[in-house]
């Protein structure tokens, strides 16, 4: 289907997907870090690749990516994206190491990774199943995939079933932030595969041609 | 009159030329290939940051022939060979092809920076330009830089030092 054919109101659909994962998402972050999580109102753009890493902050940005690849009947990419000192914060907060810093070589840091890939389980686990109770299907993710590294190298892997069929990818971009001195903000962004985004309005019945 | 130098950016699944004294770049490389082919006596030199390996992979009516190593190699040689440069000199580099996430599944996806590498290399030895020099392969990004006097290739990684291929 051609993206640049969707009603209004399948975006409004679609924008209510993103919301509904990360509200809940959100929550569990919150009861994660015994903080005050506030979510932004989520966006769906359709964008070309370019255009997708300057929501990043451009193709050279540094990102700590966590990627799950979600199997069965709505296959698609979630990235659960953090800036290099939201993700240090958030690894000092669950392992009490203040001087913990993500510049050293993480592969090392079995401890740091873990927290960084569990804490990624715990708040994609939870964008999921509000997701998966909202379109009535059931959604398998992969394990946590980390990579720390430049937007557009990381965010391209997610984006080559997407590419074979279409030059641009819609991305369902929710922010939450966290109202603290010490800013955690993370970014969610849901890349469906192109036939995943029919079987979303087949299972809200919404009109589709 | 001296020319300002400019440096002409290349997006993804795009390419462009450049003549000394601009240089070019492209920045992120994860699985994608960023391939230069060069004439060093007319100092020009292309860059295309390939995405995928085959165009046949398409399932598209109409494709965008940038985002494919067996489209956009040719295409970039015959825009270099229409601006000056000449096909006995022309000369190569490349740098990206990288594995950013280590997945388990046997997916695709998994493999895709090795096929666009080796499509990329099929290609050059088929228009028989001779490789240079690559980095590529790993996991982690590139970001790259040429210029068509020195004919070097800066790649920058995170964390690591700035190699001059």
């Amino acid at each position: 289907m051609e993206y640049s054919n969707l009603t209004g109101m399948q975006l409004d659909v679609l924008r209510e997907v993103g919301n509904i994962g990360a509200g809940n998402a959100a929550t569990s972050m919150s009861i994660l870090l015994n903080r005050k999580i506030d979510m932004n109102v989520p966006s769906v753009s359709i964008v070309d690749y370019n255009d997708m890493m300057d929501i990043i902050g451009g193709p050279e940005e540094l990102i700590v990516a966590l990627l799950f690849q979600i199997e069965g009947e709505f296959p698609c990419t979630v990235y659960f994206i953090l800036s290099i000192e939201e993700a240090e914060n958030l690894i000092q907060n669950l392992t009490d190491n203040k001087n913990f810093t993500l510049m050293n070589d993480l592969s090392h840091d079995e401890l740091a990774m873990s927290a960084l890939k569990e804490t990624g389980n715990i708040v994609i686990g939870s964008y999921l199943s509000a997701l998966s109770d909202f379109i009535k299907c059931h959604l398998h993710p992969s394990i946590p995939y980390l990579s720390v590294d430049m937007a557009g190298a990381t965010l391209t892997a997610g984006l080559v079933e997407i590419s074979e069929v279409s030059d641009y990818a819609i991305v369902i971009n929710t922010s939450i932030v966290s109202d603290s001195t010490e800013n955690v903000q993370g970014h969610f962004f849901l890349l469906p595969e192109p036939d995943s985004i029919d079987r979303i309005f087949e299972a809200l019945g919404i009109e589709n041609d | 009159m001296i020319k300002e130098k400019k440096i002409v950016k290349v997006g993804i699944a795009d390419l462009n030329i450049v003549t000394s004294p601009d240089i070019i770049r492209t920045a992120g490389l994860g699985s994608c290939v960023g391939v230069i082919i060069y004439d060093s006596s007319k100092k020009i030199a292309g860059l295309a940051h390939v995405l995928l390996p085959e165009s046949s992979l398409t399932k598209q009516s109409t494709f965008n022939k940038f985002k494919y190593a067996d489209t956009a190699v040719p295409i970039l040689i015959e825009k270099l060979l229409t601006n000056g440069a000449r096909k006995f000199s022309l000369k190569a580099k490349m740098a990206g092809g990288a594995q950013m996430f280590q997945f388990a599944s046997n997916s695709k996806t998994m493999k895709i920076g090795a096929r666009n590498i080796d499509a990329v290399r099929d290609q050059l030895t088929k228009f028989n330009i001779p490789i240079i020099s690559s980095d590529v392969g790993g996991n982690v990004g590139r970001t790259i830089e040429f210029d068509p006097v020195s004919c070097q290739l800066k790649v920058r990684k995170v964390n690591q030092e700035t190699l001059f291929i």
